[in-house]
This record gives structure tokens, sequence and C-alpha cells, in this order.
């Protein structure tokens, strides 16, 4: 069938804030539907409260409702717009909730409403474990064998039945699995299981047999109305069952199953979903198989868009939210063509001629005391993805992509090698695995033995061992002596120059990472860049997706426009996540209008910048020194933006200026210099702005030293944070010592700063925008919860609620006179603390910050294009009036959204260590309402050290 | 593995290079060699073999003797073997056929007579179908003039349209690979096929009153299936077989058998009419 015209208006309900398993993937999904029913003439309603969104931004829809999500609000926009038909399948597991309840109450047939791109009822079958189990006996389809508790007592006696313990629970109807696991002894039976009951919206659990160790798979359908059914990627998890499927590193296409046990598994998965209901769309099916026999059991079957389908997308190229909200809307997938090649079918399974890691970011630094092994609850925040012509060079890249400091899986002089250590990490699953599976090779481990402990299949073992293999064999060598063909090697399994200068430098004196760099050049060994097409170059492909391998042809063509090469912000983790990938979609766009050709380089598959179709170019490469050089390099842009990638872009400014390569904006030395807070405080001394009293220190005593002079409390910080990391504030001499003391342990080269902390100030957090002549305020945002709350962890309402004139005239003098002694050219954050009329600069941030998309869509202009056109070049005078006025008539609200339901055993405190996940925005008319009286109420109540 | 079994293996070679370099310039000869290392020669060498059109391979592939596999099933097939992959007799024995598999040279029509079999089928094979035709083009169309239904496979399919008179052309590139998405014309339904030829009947050449399109390949609009009106006849460009590859279209092989079952009926009705 094709386009349905029976429905004109539709509304899609969007995820919301983030939250560990439900991420910025279903902006990625919302916003392609968005784009594919506006291209096929629908009139499109929108609601999110999530304002760090691209879906929400002016042109994805026709009407844009930035309120909270719930079945009020959606009553409300519903008898106000009147649509003919609800997409809730790309708002993840909040957008169908809302769906079914409203579905239950009888409210979208009441209004006429028809849901398209899922079936409620066949979602209700899939979450129900009990019913999903009786559908699948019925159509012959192997399960782990499971039965339902609704008491402690049930499952108790369920569990004997399965023949005892191991055994897993799953709360039925919770989003990442939450309030799921294995338990493994009597002792935390009863807890588990009350916990599993406590969160389960119906208070049911299913006690299931454990399949612990087994492979497992992953699978993502579409299927249109005709029911025509095809599998887009098959994923395979590295870390076997028991790890949920967002902590593990993935590999795709799957590596280790012969093609009788894929086609079982590809039969099983387009019966499953044959199965349950009659609705066109997405779909993702998850098996595992017994290692070394064709054993299967199905797992679930999530009949949505899913971060899986994110995934997917971005390993094949194919477009899956795009075309699902296509056949949502009545198109076959036989009427459809693969936007890739524009003129092949969409109907189709992709080809994958190379292969895809997906490594998972935790930030289990966070939160003090978190159990890190890794279980069926998500305890992922992030992940990154990367692309290799074989897997060892994705693992590699996968592990440069991640930022955590590493240049690759391991050789690169982290590692502490010792027996014992290694082999108790590897007992029970741990974020590190794959590395410390590298490190049990380098200690003369076997295949066997790491496979016995582990249960990773052993192709993936024999992969790494070749790659400790080389390693070895580099070891002893000399830059010089090293042949072109073993340096081709290394290359073509991944080893960054970084690794490679660590290898040489075991034996024969230190070589560094730039002469390897130079030798290699000078061997004529450069990568090429191939293209990501969905048909292994079948048919020509219409889009610019690429990644680098050390192999053969180059597929990107360079053009003669002038460039600009943006660098993304990497994985998601705590601090830094979509509100940055927001700035960066945003730059792209406002390069492109500034007559740019617009290079991004990413490696974050949830985000939008990594959809083909945003930039000019999409390099899907780790945000890496030698990677983004390799490709600044072969595009010779005019320049580089940093500024809209946070941290990950910024740490590589100082090597760009080594480098001799523009960076565009503010100058880089005024950027580096804002983060040392020493020259900074002595800057604003200059300036005449007070700042809070501070020094610095490289010991514990010299830290002492100071907190005296300056008096209790004091802020710690260690020198070089984003999103707080490791900040402290101490009241007294003991808590100092014991902080600085453990910093020192594990950092020895670290200097701290102490700031006198200023009790009960008002924090006041400014964006602006700066051109070297004029300034814009972007906006003022005063925090409800006191000073010493990280910025991103508070409730923060633009425009300030209790703000003097005097002090706000106060702030915007500082601002300007920031901005003008910095050379800022774009964005310029500071913060202030307001005490007793008086203003103190707490820091500034010459960079996009995370309250960027807040204040875009509270204010309603283009806060990000404005700063980044002005770093381009242009003058803010040249800007139109309209784009420059805010169309906020009262107040907006940023609330933050915190993980704590997720690490049970972390007490909620907030302090100067960034905690939250995400953030919804929320637009009131004045302080009587709940969104402000609630925080002001609790405002001090979780401030802690 | 590969050296124990003395099997040539290749790696590390830029596939999208090679396959970008054939999309534009269309099927070509190619060599590998692990001796000869001059490029030139080697190119010469290439040059200097024969073009696959006009080429005729089943010959080669195809076994000497007759063979029978037998069946727990009452039907009886006779296939002829261009190359047949083993997949298809799986399919076929398991769904109760006994198998008379014949090379694809010479003349069994007097033990075809005698065997009496229940349906012909007709196997997949390498090689222009125009050259393979020049003898096979015999049986098949003997085995059509026996009304009782036909089926065939990749090779066999464009045997059976040249016994029709409808001729095969060699295409730019050949279609290849597990993921070839089919559209079923009677269903509307898309299989997605594992396929391996470079010759196709020729859409410009249908004859409409001896044949209708029964499926067609979503990414170009090629034929991939035929139905034959003057005799029980139906045929496939791709492998329904597929192993390895999806199993989307096995479905063909019961509907083999649904037209062997129905043949069969009719011969038994037949028969208790003349009784």
């Amino acid at each position: 069938m094709p386009r349905r015209d029976d429905i004109h208006k539709i509304l899609i309900i969007g995820s919301g804030p983030i939250v560990i398993g439900q991420a910025c993937e279903f902006d990625y999904s919302g916003s392609q539907a968005c784009r594919s029913l506006k291209d096929d003439g629908y009139e499109v309603v929108l609601i999110n409260s999530n304002p760090a969104t691209i879906m929400t931004d002016p042109m994805m829809a026709d009407s844009i409702y930035l309120k909270p999500l719930t079945e009020e609000s959606i009553k409300e926009i519903v008898e106000k717009e009147h649509p003919d038909a609800v997409l809730p399948t790309m708002g993840g597991q909040t957008g169908l909730n809302l769906a079914r309840n409203l579905q239950q109450e009888g409210y979208w047939k009441e209004h006429d409403i028809q849901i398209i791109g899922v079936d409620i009822a066949a979602v209700d079958i899939t979450e129900d474990r009990q019913q999903f189990r009786d559908l699948m006996d019925k159509i012959d389809i192997p399960q782990c064998r499971s039965r339902a508790a609704e008491s402690v007592l049930e499952a108790k006696e369920i569990t004997e039945e399965l023949g005892g313990l191991p055994i897993v629970i799953r709360p039925s109807f919770t989003m990442g699995g939450a309030g799921g696991g294995i338990v493994w002894n009597e002792d935390e039976f009863e807890r588990k299981v009350m916990r599993g009951l406590e969160m389960s919206p119906v208070h049911r659990v299913l006690i299931e047999e454990s399949i612990f160790g087994w492979k497992e798979y992953e699978l993502e359908l579409l299927r249109d109305e005709n029911d025509n059914v095809v599998i887009i990627c098959t994923v395979e998890n590295i870390d076997p069952m028991g790890v949920h499927t967002g902590d593990s590193v993935t590999v795709a296409p799957s590596q280790t199953l012969t093609d009788k046990q894929f086609q079982m598994l590809r039969d099983a998965a387009i019966k499953m979903m044959r199965s349950i209901g009659t609705f066109a769309g997405g779909c993702n099916v998850q098996f595992a198989i017994e290692p070394g026999s064709d054993r299967y059991v199905a797992i679930e079957i999530n009949p949505r868009v899913s971060r899986s389908s994110a995934l997917a997308s971005k390993a094949t190229g194919y477009p899956i939210a795009k075309i699902a909200t296509k056949l949502a809307c009545g198109y076959n997938l036989d009427e459809l063509a693969n936007p890739i090649t524009g003129n092949t079918s969409a109907c189709f399974e992709p080809s994958i001629d190379y292969v895809v890691v997906k490594a998972p970011r935790f930030n289990f630094d966070k939160f003090p005391n978190v159990d890190e092994e890794l279980t069926t609850q998500m305890k992922a925040v992030g992940e990154a993805m990367s692309i290799g012509r074989n897997f060892p060079e994705a693992l590699n890249k996968a592990w440069q992509s991640l930022e955590i400091g590493r240049a690759g899986l391991g050789a690169d002089g982290y590692e502490e090698l010792d027996r014992k250590a290694v082999r108790e990490r590897l007992e029970k699953p741990y974020w590190d695995r794959m590395l410390n599976i590298r490190n049990a090779f380098k200690l003369g481990a076997s295949v066997e033995e790491i496979a016995d402990i582990t249960k990773v299949d052993p192709w993936f073992l024999q992969q790494i061992r070749y790659m400790v293999s080389l390693e070895n064999r580099t070891e002893g060598q000399t830059l010089q002596g090293i042949t072109k063909d073993d340096f081709r090697e290394l290359k073509q399994a991944g080893f960054s120059d970084q690794q490679i200068s660590w290898m040489l430098s075991q034996s024969n004196g230190k070589v560094s990472e730039d002469e390897v760099r130079e030798r290699r050049k000078e061997l004529g060994l450069k990568p090429s860049f191939k293209v990501v097409d969905t048909c292994a170059a079948e048919f020509p492909a219409e889009t610019p997706y690429f990644y680098s391998a050390y192999e053969g042809e180059n597929e990107s063509e360079v053009s003669d426009k002038k460039k600009v090469l943006i660098l993304g912000s990497g994985p998601n983790r705590i601090g830094q996540g979509i509100e940055f990938d927001y700035s960066c979609v945003h730059a792209v766009m406002a390069a492109q209008e500034m007559g740019y050709e617009a290079i991004m380089v990413n490696c974050n598959p949830e985000t939008v910048s990594t959809d083909f179709d945003i930039a000019d170019k999409l390099y899907f490469e780790p945000v890496f020194w030698e990677r983004v050089l390799d490709i600044y390099e072969y595009e010779q842009p005019e320049g580089v933006i940093l500024q809209v990638g946070g941290q990950t872009a910024l740490k590589l400014g100082k090597r760009f200026v080594d480098a001799g390569i523009k960076i565009f904006g503010t100058e880089f030395e005024m950027i580096n210099f804002a983060e040392d807070r020493g020259s900074f405080s002595e800057f604003l001394e200059k300036l005449d702005i007070p700042f809070p009293q501070y020094g610095t220190a490289s010991d514990v005593k010299g830290a002492v030293e100071i907190a005296n002079r300056i008096g209790y409390p004091v802020l710690i910080r260690p020198s070089y944070v984003l999103g707080g990391q490791g900040m402290r504030i101490a009241v007294k001499e003991e808590e100092l010592k014991f902080y600085t003391e453990r910093v020192m342990a594990t950092h020895p080269e670290n200097a701290f700063l102490i700031d006198k902390f200023l009790e009960d100030a008002v924090e006041v957090d400014v964006d602006a925008v700066y051109d070297g002549e004029d300034l814009h305020i972007s906006g003022i945002m005063q925090h409800i919860e006191p000073a010493g709350v990280h910025s991103g962890d508070s409730t923060a309402v633009l425009p300030s609620y209790s703000l003097s004139d005097a002090v706000l005239e106060k702030i915007r003098e500082y601002q300007e006179r920031i901005a003008e002694n910095m050379g800022i050219q774009g964005f310029l954050n500071v913060q202030y603390a307001v005490k007793d009329e008086k203003v103190y600069v707490l820091e500034a941030n010459p960079r996009s910050t995370r309250t960027i998309p807040f204040l875009a869509k509270a204010t309603g202009r283009s806060e990000a294009q404005i700063a980044v056109k002005v770093m381009l070049g242009a003058k803010l005078k040249d800007f139109s009036k309209k784009e420059l006025t805010s169309t906020l008539t009262r107040w907006a609200v940023k609330e933050p959204i915190f993980p704590f339901d997720k690490f049970p055993e972390v007490k909620k405190e907030l302090g100067p260590e960034m905690k939250s996940t995400g953030e919804t925005i929320y637009f009131m008319d004045d302080f009587n309402d709940e969104h402000f009286k609630k925080p002001f109420e609790f405002k001090s109540l979780y401030l802690s050290k | 593995y590969l050296e124990r079994n003395g099997i040539v293996g290749i790696s590390g070679v830029d596939t999208r290079k090679l396959v970008r370099h054939i999309r534009s310039k269309g099927v070509m000869n190619a060599v590998i060699s692990s001796e000869e290392l001059d490029e030139e020669t080697l190119v010469k060498k290439a040059q200097g073999w024969d073009d696959m059109e006009g080429l005729e391979l089943a010959g080669e592939v195809t076994r000497t003797e007759p063979e029978t596999i037998h069946s727990d099933g009452p039907f009886k097939v006779a296939a002829f073997d261009y190359g047949i992959k083993q997949s298809i007799v799986d399919n076929l024995v398991k769904r109760g056929c006994t198998l008379r598999i014949f090379p694809a040279k010479g003349d069994f029509k007097e033990e075809l007579k005698k065997w009496n079999p229940d349906g012909f089928f007709f196997s997949n094979g390498p090689g222009d179908p125009n050259a393979t035709g020049k003898y096979a083009l015999d049986v098949v169309k003997y085995a059509i003039s026996t009304g009782k239904p036909v089926f065939g496979i990749c090779l066999g399919h464009q045997l059976m349209a040249l016994a029709e008179g409808i001729p095969a052309k060699k295409m730019f590139v050949g279609h290849r690979g597990a993921n070839q998405p089919v559209k079923n014309m009677d269903t509307g339904l898309v299989e997605i096929t594992t396929q391996n030829h470079g010759f196709a009947v020729d859409e410009d050449a249908i004859d409409e009153s001896k044949v209708e399109i029964t499926h067609i390949n979503l990414n170009d609009q090629t034929i991939e299936g035929l139905r034959f009106k003057n005799f029980p006849g139906m045929s496939v460009q791709y492998h329904p077989e597929a192993s390895p590859g999806p199993h989307d279209s096995r479905y063909l092989f019961d509907r083999f058998m649904d037209m062997i079952k129905e043949g069969t009926q009719i011969k038994q009705m037949k028969h208790i009419s003349a009784d």
C-alpha cells in the first residue's frame, strides 16, 4: 500500500530526558521520523520535554510542545491539535508507556486517533514475559525455562523447579532491565527478588533458568503491512549472556555463526515478528545460542525502534527509523528506495564489508561504592562505535574512541601486568574485560584458559591473541628497523602511532608518537577512506559516510570548496552528552549557511551528528588525535571547530596549535587559560572582578596551608576538570587531607585548586556570544540550589527570579569585560556566585556548554548557530532583530534527572561533581508552580561534599 | 584446514576496489596467481581466455553416470545435472522424491520413457545457457512434451525459457550474493534470495502467450521467475535451495511437489475413469 491519505496530522511522542538505558538514540530516531513524515507531506505535532534534542528544533515539526511527558500534557495537546494518528515508537519505553496508558483508558479511540508504527496489544505481549512465553510456545520457538512470580515465596518455589541457583530475575515493564539481575547465592536471593517486585509497576518478576555464558545475538528487523520482513543487521555480543547488551562489547556483522545457525536465527526472528500483531515498523529480537551446539533460545522481542536500531543504522548505513516511519504511514518496503544508493530497493538486507565494534562507556568514577560488576541491568552511560576492515582494527579504534585516556586496546603503558590480578578481574564481567583478555595473553595465557574463565568465543580470543603477537613482534624492534610490511600490518590491525611508539620504546630507547607518524608517512603509509554504503560497493552510493582503513583505494573525494572540520563529542558520559551533540549539529548547519562544506568527525552511534545526511561529509572515526589529524591532512580544511564537542574536542586543542592548524573562534590559548584557574584568577584581579579566594597546591601540605589562609569551607578541584570530575567540598582539615591524599595516590602529578567556598551563595549561569564588538546575552539563569551543587545538577530558572537590577547590571558588565579582555569570538559561558549583593566570578568557559540547547529552546533563538557563525566571521550587528530576540514571556526551568535508581547502593547526594544524566525543560507562569516550589523547598537537602 | 584439503584460498583483497571496478566496467575475466607475478603477463593471460559469452561449462562439471537417490516418498523426479547443488537434491529428497539424476550430455530418452517420472527438474550450472542449450534443449523439450511438471533453477530456468523460444542475454554485471530482493508477483511478497548468475532471460523478448513473469528483482526489475502457459512448468533464476543464504523461497519446492501431486492425482483419476 502506498502512503496513507486517511491521516494528515501525526503526533510523535518523544522520550524525554536522558537516563541510563534511554539516551540520545531516541533523538536520532525521533528527528528521522519527523523529517520523514514532513517529506511525505504530513503535519507533525511533537511532544518532548528534553530541550537538548534536535527533534525539538523548530524546523523539525509543525507544532512542538516542550512539555512534561505526562498523560495530561498529551491530552491537552490532542484537544488543541486534533491529530489523526499517534506514532509512539520513537520515544523509547517512555513514549510506549504513555501510549499504552492512554489506550487502556480508551482515550485514543474516543478521540478517533489511530496508533501507528506499533500494536499496543503486541507490546503488552512482548513485555509481559508469561504472555510472551505462551506465544513463543505456540509458534514453536524455543526459550529458557521460566515462570512469573508475584511474591518471594513463589519465586523460591520456581527456583527449586528450575534446579536451583543461579537464576535470573526480570521484572515486568521496566526500562533498560531496571531491577533485574542474576542471583548467584542464597544470601542475595530475597533482597534481589524484592527489589525486582518493587521496581516492576505491576509487581511481577520472571524467574528464569540461567543461560549465563551462552552466546548472545541481536537481530534488527523491519516489517511492512504486507508482512514483508527484512533483517537489517545482526549484532553479536562478545560478552556472553549475563551482561546486558547495552553493557556488552558488541560486533556487527555476527562473526562466529555458521550459515546454518544464522539462517536458523533469521527464520525464527521472522516467525516471531510475524506472530506479534499486524503493525508495520521496526523490531529487535534477541537470541542466545549454547556454545558448541545449535541449541538456541529466544530471549526477547522489542516491537519498536530501540538503542540497538540506532546502532544498527549507523553500523549498516540503513536508516531504520526513517524507513520504519514510512512503513508506519502505509508504504510497503518494496515501494521504497534504499536512501543510500538512491535507486535500488529498500527491501533488502544490507551487506557489510567491514567490521563494526561497539564499546560501552561507563562512569563508575562518579558513583563511589557502586557495584562495578556487569549484570543484566544496564549501567553504561554511553557508547562508542568504530569501523574497521577487520576485527582487530575495529577493536583498537573502539578503545581509541572511548576517551578513557587509552591509545587502543592496551600497549600504551597503562597496564600493570599482575597474573593474579588479571585472572581475578576476568572471573566476573567488568567493563575492562577486553583489556584484561589482552593482558592475559601478554602474560602468556592460552585461548582455552581464557575461554574457560570468560566464556568469550575462542574466535574473538584468537583475534586478540593475534593483536598481542603483533605487539610482541614490535617490542624488540627499532623505528628505522621495522619493515614497511610489518608497519602496515600494525596499522591494519588498528594500532595507533602512540601504541607503536610505546611498543618501540620498550627496548631501544624512547620513541615519540610524532616520530612514529613521521616514519609512517615516510614509508607512504596513510589511511584511505572507505564508504559505508549498505551494499559492499555493489551499487554506487550517494552518501558521504566514511571510515579509515589501511587498505587500497581511497573513496573519499576532496572537493575544492572551502571546508571546516567539526569535532564531535564522542561517547556520552555524565557531564557530556546530547547537549554537545546538539551544538555539533547546529555548528554543521551554521557552517553550511556561511558557505562552508561541513565535515564532521564523531564516533557516537546514538547521535544525530552521525546521521549521514547531516554534515556534508561524515567521518565515523575516533575523536583521537591521530585519526583526526589524518582526516585534516587529507581534507585540508580552512580550520577546525573545537568549541562544540565538549572536552573531547578541546583536549586536542593544544596539539592543533602546535601543528599550526587554525582553530576557529576564540584563540585556543584563551580557552586553555580559562581552564587554568590560577592564571584566570590573576586575570580577573587585573580586571577588578571579584572571585572567591583561592590558592594552588601541588601536595597535601600546601593544600592545608591554603585552606587555613582562606578559611573553611573550601572547594577542592584537580587541575583539569569537566562535569566537576573529582571536585569536593571540605569543611574541615581532616576531610581536606583525606581527599587530597586520595587523589595524590592515583594522580601524583596533579595540582589542586583550593577555592574559598561561598556558603549559601546564589549561583548564576550566563551564556553569551561576543564578536569583538558586541555582546549578545543568550540567557542569565539563576540556580535554585545553592552554589556548591554542580551547575549541571541544579535546577536553573531563566530569567533570574530574585536578583536585583544592580546585580544583573553587574553581571552583564563583568560578562562583557571578560569577553573583551579574553578576545572572545563566539561562545562565552561564565558562572557567578552572588552573596550579599556582591557578584563573584567562579569560572569562565569560552565554548559551547550544556545550557546552550536549553537556552535556545527557552528563547526561540538559534543560540549555537549564532555563536558558530560569529566564530566563522559573522558580526552580531548583521543578524536580524528577530534572530536575536527572545520569545520567552515568563519563566523556563531546567530540571536535572538523576540515575540513582540504577545504583541502589549509592546514596543520593549532590555536590560539585555532576551526577545527572539528563534534563527537562518546563515553562511556568508563576512561582506557585510545583516545578519551582518543590526544588525550592528541598534546595539544600541533598547538598553534600 | 585449507592446506590439508588442498583448497586454494585468497585474503587481503581490497574487495571494494574490485567491486567498484567491475561495477563500472562490467564483468570481465580475472586471473589469480601466486606463481607468475608480472602484472602485464597476467593481464595478457586473462585477455587470452575465452569470454564467458558462448562458453559451455555445464558439460565440464556434470556427473558422468546417472545416479539414483532414494527417498521414503512415492514420487519420481528426473533431475538433470548441469552442476546441481547438493541442497537442491536434499530439498527434493526431503519432500519425498526419489531422484534419478542424469548427466548433462547424453541421450536418456528411452530410459526416461521406461522409468516414467512424475516430474522433471533442470538444475543450475555455470556458463552461457545458449551454449549449453545447443545440446540440452533436446531433453528439455522432451520433458515439456510429456506434460509432466517441470521445474528449473538458474541455468535450468534459462534453458526452459530457451526451449520456449525466449532468449537469454549476458548481463552487464551479474547478480551475486545472499541479499537479493525478489518480488513474488502472485503474492506481492518479497523474498530475500541467494543469487549467482551472469546471464538472464531477456525481458524484452518475453512472449506472453507462452510465459508469465512470476518474480522480478527489485533492484533492477530483471526477470527472476516464470510460469509456463503451455505446460505445467515453473522456473526461477535464483536459488531457493540457498545454502548458504536465506530460506525465504523454499516454498517453491513445496509448490513443485503440489504440481506433481496434482499430476499424479489426475493420472490416478484417469486410471479410475478408464477402469
